[in-house]
């Protein structure tokens, strides 16, 4: 089997600059298409840059847009991976990623988990998805698709090689933070990232495919460092950190199969375990919702106005 | 400039360490020059301009951000502005040589005397400021030092054709050890996440000459002043608590059990608490449906926002 080709596309989108950013992806879908890539992964807001606020709603695309859609036609001998703000019908705004093949958008992914902590404010400006699902590709493969913070919950990867995903594509505006010296590369991000990466390769036996961004949005840096990873677990390409570069790398789809039988941790999954135990803390959670609530006028009222009379009153009355 | 090797933590023992820095301060020094310059370079070229200017005084802060800016810019682009007071340290002008002399950047010698004793007066000769300006506090003065630079920096930013790069370090912005609208007035700051020890290590890293990065920190607003008799800290102490206080949120009694005195704790709490507004844009009160930093929020760069 011919190994596929991936290209991370690790650039340094223009804030605000949709056109700018239109022209970049073409550019470079044209150098990964002379390069031979199967598949060009884009990171996470590479047609806007990242830290738009009130810019969001005046650079969201629809599906239909026809920049959208003139990119998508671009897409021709070759997948494409590509992260925009996405305006729904009922003018929602999502951070969407965009399986871009046969000249068409493919499958549209709805960033899922919204961070907004610490330098994040992304649900103060957008909406988030609700659907998660896996999408079979021209390449042969079932694409899971990922953005940025959907990663930093495990049931995202869990549940897309549960689908059937063998490549887990996460696409990232992930910022540079923590600087750290006892750090791997100086950079708190980047070994929580690499953690993760090679934990969910490992434990879901599939290609975990990781695209971040370079350059700069305001105060923020984005630090690349962008990578392919096994389904054994091991490392197969590191970008370097900050620059911007088109990235190849080769992987022979057969390790999916290999690793799987090898190591049968997809096949001993125990979804229905899963689903009945979150059920029942669901069930629990609500139980406790609701005691609580019950409970709670009981703590601030003084004993003698008690919500149901004992028993002893009720014997007297 | 110095290569950009990673500088060993020069913080244990020895009669020759060039300066302490607390293990959990260290940071990659690679890293943080990377982001730093990569900073400046793109807040110029998102604000349309190739040239910048700072003031240097002749301590580490501004040493340190002159070599990070020649880099970003290259020496010809960087305006690096002298000014001194009559009574500034004659070492503080030296230093400064030495950075512009190690850069060749451009260099612009601007007395602030005649302006500031042009408002306070001299010798008994009152100025601009009146009869009782002539007793002012030094307090006032080196207030008012601060301020006349900046007026300095901002009028040859313009002759110049370049944006004031900021030079306050992390330290001295959180216990609010600043002029506002003075020294911490700026474009915008590549150093200011930084703390005191960290930019020792910076420094050190790309290559500040010895001599500025040892000698105790002075905002020389008068003979003899060194930030830490003035503030009562040592800075490696004072970077190591705020460090745990602000950057890892440990509460007042996890700080004690870490051996931190309560009167340190308290004080360094009551500075950060006070100098709040310092480190903020002015509030505006909320009248329209729209008002900017509340419900208007563009970013800083955006498309058209360069000046040319």
């Amino acid at each position: 089997m011919k190994p596929l080709r991936i290209a991370l596309a690790q650039l340094a989108p223009r804030l605000g600059l949709l056109d700018d950013n239109l022209a970049r992806h073409r550019e470079v879908l044209a150098e990964a298409r002379a390069g031979g890539a199967g598949l060009v992964v884009f990171p996470e807001l590479g047609l806007t840059g990242y830290q738009l606020q009130d810019l969001a709603a005046e650079v969201a695309m629809r599906v239909d847009d026809q920049r959208l859609l003139g990119l998508a036609a671009e897409a021709v001998g070759l997948s494409a991976i590509v992260s925009f703000v996405e305006e729904a019908t009922d003018h929602r705004l999502f951070i969407s990623a965009a399986l871009l093949e046969d000249g068409a958008v493919r499958f549209v992914h709805r960033k899922l988990f919204l961070p907004t902590y610490g330098l994040f404010d992304e649900r103060r400006f957008f909406a988030a998805g609700d659907t998660l699902r896996t999408v079979q590709s021209r390449l042969g493969v079932r694409l899971g698709l990922a953005v940025c913070e959907d990663f930093w919950h495990l049931a995202v990867p869990e549940t897309l090689a549960l689908d059937g995903a063998q490549i887990l594509v996460n696409v990232s505006s992930s910022p540079g933070r923590d600087l750290a010296a006892i750090h791997e590369v100086g950079l708190g991000t980047a070994t929580s990232w690499r953690t993760l990466m090679r934990t969910y390769a490992q434990l879901t036996t599939s290609f975990v495919v990781f695209c971040n961004r370079v350059g700069m949005d305001e105060t923020i840096s984005f630090w690349g460092g962008s990578e392919v990873i096994a389904p054994s677990g091991e490392s197969l390409f590191t970008a370097p950190l900050f620059d911007e570069g088109l990235h190849y790398v080769d992987v022979e789809l057969g390790d999916v199969r290999r690793e799987r039988i090898g190591l049968p941790l997809l096949r001993d999954e125990r979804p229905e375990l899963h689903l009945r135990e979150l059920r029942r803390i669901l069930a629990e959670r609500t139980e406790m919702a609701i005691a609580a609530a019950s409970e709670a006028p009981e703590e601030r009222s003084a004993p003698s106005t008690r919500a149901e009379p004992s028993t002893d009153e009720l014997e007297r009355s | 400039m110095a290569s950009g090797t990673v500088s060993e933590p020069r913080g244990g023992e020895g009669a020759d360490r060039l300066f302490e820095l607390p293990p959990e301060l260290a940071i990659d020094t690679d890293v943080a020059r990377r982001v730093m310059v990569g900073f400046i370079r793109n807040q110029l070229r998102q604000a349309g301009f190739g040239r910048a200017l700072l003031g240097l005084s002749g301590g580490i802060d501004s040493a340190l951000v002159a070599f990070l800016a020649a880099e970003a810019v290259g020496p010809d682009n960087l305006l690096c502005v002298l000014m001194p007071y009559r009574t500034s340290s004659p070492a503080s002008a030296y230093h400064a040589g030495l950075v512009v002399d190690r850069l060749g950047c451009a260099r612009d010698l601007v007395d602030i005397s005649s302006v500031v004793d042009g408002y306070f007066g001299r010798d008994g000769e009152p100025g601009g400021g009146g009869e009782s300006a002539l007793d002012a506090a030094p307090l006032r003065r080196g207030n008012f030092m601060a301020r006349a630079r900046m007026c300095v920096l901002y009028d040859r930013s313009v002759a110049w054709g370049g944006l004031v790069v900021g030079t306050g370090n992390k330290t001295e912005a959180l216990i609010g050890y600043t002029t506002l609208f003075g020294d911490s007035a700026c474009a915008f700051n590549p150093i200011g996440d930084l703390y005191k020890s960290q930019v020792r290590q910076v420094a050190a890293a790309v290559g500040v000459p010895e001599e500025i990065i040892r000698k105790p920190p002075s905002a020389d607003l008068w003979p003899g002043q060194t930030d830490e008799i003035e503030a009562g800290f040592s800075y490696p102490e004072l970077d190591r608590l705020l460090f745990w206080m602000i950057d890892k949120r440990r509460t007042d009694e996890e700080l004690l059990g870490m051996g931190f005195p309560a009167g340190e704790i308290a004080r360094v709490k009551r500075l950060v608490a006070v100098s709040e507004f310092k480190r903020q844009v002015p509030p505006v009160a909320k009248l329209g449906p729209r008002t900017t930093g509340v419900d208007y929020l563009y970013p800083r760069r955006r498309p058209g926002s360069a000046a040319r």
